[in-house]
C-alpha cells in the first residue's frame, strides 16, 4: 500500500505522459545553454590565458582581477545581477542570455586559471628552444607550449566544466524554462512531484555520461605529481 | 558616472540596507558552518569505505559519487524540499538544505579525500600496522593526516565552492545574504542591495581565492 502511494506520488504515469513534452522542451534548452556556456567559457579562458602569457603588466592585472572576481562570486549572484540589476542601466536581457553570460564568465575565469597553471608548468627551456630556432612568440605559444600545457589541464578542466554546466539549472531562478524550470512549474500545476522526478532523470541522462567521461579522462591524463 | 552610482550604489539605500545584509551574511556564515563539516565528514566516510576492500562496497561508493556529481545541487534541493511533504514528512527548509548539501558535497569531498588516501605510500600502512596499530588507528593517526595535507589546496578550493553554493538556500527562503538582498531589492525598487551583496561576497571570499591560487601555483612549481 505504501509502495503504491509512493509510485502514485513520484512516478505517476498519467502525469508523466501529460508533462513529458514540457520536460523534453526544457531538455533541449538545457542542452543549447550548456553547449553555449562550454564553448564560450572555454574559449574565453584560453584566450585570457594566452594573452596573459605575453606578460603585459596592465593586461595581466585586468585578467587577474577578472579571474579572481568571478571565482569569488557565487554564480547565482552573478545571474541575479545580470538579470535584475542590468535592466536599470538600460541593458535588459532575456533569462537565457543572463544565465549563459553569467556561467560563461564564471567558467572563463576558472578555465583561465587552469590553462595558466598548465602554461607555467611547461619548463622555460621549451619556449627558449623554440624561440632560438627562429619561431616568433605567437608560434612558440601555439605550436610548442600550448599542446603540452593543454594536455595537463584536461582532467581539472573537465571536472570544472561539468560542475559549472550543471549550473544551467540556476536559470530556473530567473524563470528560464530549462529542465528544472519546466519541471518545477509542471509540478506546481499538477500538484504532484512526478515532473520533478522526470526532470531529475533528464539531468542524469544528460550528465552521467560526462561524469563517467571525466573519470576516464582523469585516469588517462592524470596530473603526474 | 554620478547617475550610475545613484542607481547602482545609492548611498542612502546602501546605508539603510547594510545592517540587514550583514545579518544575511551572518546567516550565510552559520549555514556554511553547518554544511561544510557535514560535507567533510560525509566525504571522509565516502573515501574511507573503499579501503575496506569489499568489492560491492567500492562499486556502491562509485555509483553514489557519480550519481550526485551528475545531479545539479539545485535540482536535488528542490526535489527534497518539495518532494518530502508528499511523503508525509514536513521537512523544514534548513533540514532540506542540510540533506541536499550532505549528498552533493560529500561526493566532491569524497573524491578529493580518495585522491589523498591514494597518495599515501603503501609502506606507511604496512609500517603502521606492523607496529601493532589497529586498522582504525592506522587510518586515523597515519593515513588520514598525511592524505589531508597532500590534498589541502583541493579541500580549501572545494570549501570555497560550498560556501558559494549556500546561495541556493535563498531559493527555499532561508534568509542568507542573497535572499536578504533580493528582499531588500523588492522593497526599495532599486538594484543597490544586490550590488552591495555582490561586493560583500567579493570582499569576504577574495582572500580565499588568492590563497587557493598561491597554493595551486606552488603545487605546480614543486612538480
Amino acid at each position: 500500500m505504501e509502495l503504491d502511494r509512493l509510485v502514485f506520488t513520484f512516478f505517476n504515469a498519467e502525469i508523466a505522459r501529460e508533462y513529458l513534452p514540457d520536460i523534453v522542451k526544457g531538455f533541449w534548452i538545457t542542452v543549447k545553454l550548456g553547449l553555449a556556456v562550454i564553448a564560450s567559457g572555454l574559449a574565453l579562458g584560453l584566450a585570457a590565458a594566452m594573452l596573459r602569457s605575453f606578460q603585459v603588466r596592465a593586461i595581466n592585472l585586468l585578467i587577474v582581477v577578472y579571474a579572481d572576481a568571478f571565482r569569488a562570486l557565487p554564480p547565482l549572484m552573478v545571474i541575479i545581477i545580470l538579470f535584475f540589476a542590468f535592466p536599470y542601466a538600460g541593458l535588459p536581457m532575456s533569462a537565457f542570455t543572463a544565465t549563459w553570460l553569467s556561467l560563461a564568465l564564471v567558467l572563463g575565469a576558472f578555465a583561465e586559471e587552469i590553462f595558466w597553471a598548465g602554461i607555467i608548468s611547461i619548463p622555460k627551456g621549451q619556449s627558449e628552444a623554440a624561440r632560438s630556432t627562429g619561431m616568433n612568440r605567437w608560434r612558440t605559444l601555439v605550436h610548442v607550449v600550448l599542446p603540452q600545457a593543454v594536455r595537463l589541464t584536461i582532467p581539472p578542466l573537465t571536472n570544472r566544466t561539468i560542475a559549472i554546466t550543471k549550473g544551467t539549472a540556476l536559470g530556473s531562478v530567473v524563470a528560464l524554462s530549462e529542465i528544472l524550470g519546466a519541471a518545477h512549474s509542471a509540478a506546481s500545476l499538477a500538484g504532484n512531484p512526478t515532473p520533478l522526478t522526470l526532470g531529475a532523470i533528464a539531468y542524469l541522462l544528460l550528465f552521467i555520461p560526462f561524469v563517467i567521461f571525466g573519470r576516464w579522462v582523469e585516469s588517462r591524463f592524470a596530473w603526474r605529481r | 558616472m554620478e547617475a550610475i552610482l545613484q542607481q547602482f550604489l545609492n548611498p542612502a539605500i546602501a546605508a539603510k540596507v547594510f545592517p540587514y545584509l550583514l545579518k544575511g551574511f551572518g546567516t550565510t556564515l552559520l549555514l556554511s558552518l553547518l554544511v561544510v563539516p557535514l560535507g567533510l565528514a560525509g566525504g571522509l566516510a565516502v573515501a574511507v569505505l573503499p579501503t575496506l576492500r569489499r568489492r560491492w562496497l567500492s562499486w556502491l561508493v562509485i555509483a553514489y559519487v557519480d550519481f550526485f556529481r551528475a545531479f545539479p545541487p539545485l535540482v536535488l534541493l528542490l526535489f527534497i524540499y518539495f518532494g518530502a511533504p508528499f511523503l508525509g514528512v514536513n521537512l523544514p527548509a534548513i533540514l532540506a538544505v542540510a540533506l541536499g548539501f550532505l549528498l552533493n558535497t560529500s561526493s566532491y569531498y569524497g573524491e578529493i579525500f580518495r585522491a589523498g588516501i591514494e597518495s599515501v605510500p603503501r609502506g606507511q600502512w604496512e609500517a603502521a600496522r606492523s607496529t601493532g596499530l589497529s586498522w582504525r588507528q592506522t587510518m586515523a593517526h597515519v593515513v588520514v593526516p598525511q592524505a589531508t595535507r597532500n590534498v589541502l589546496p583541493d579541500l580549501i578550493g572545494n570549501t570555497l565552492e560550498v560556501v558559494k553554493l549556500t546561495t541556493l538556500a535563498s531559493v527555499v527562503a532561508i534568509p542568507e545574504l542573497l535572499n536578504a538582498a533580493r528582499n531588500a531589492q523588492a522593497l526599495t525598487y532599486n538594484p543597490t542591495p544586490i550590488v552591495l551583496a555582490a561586493l560583500i561576497y567579493l570582499v569576504a571570499l577574495w582572500p580565499i581565492v588568492r590563497l587557493i591560487s598561491r597554493l595551486e601555483h606552488k603545487a605546480v612549481a614543486v612538480r
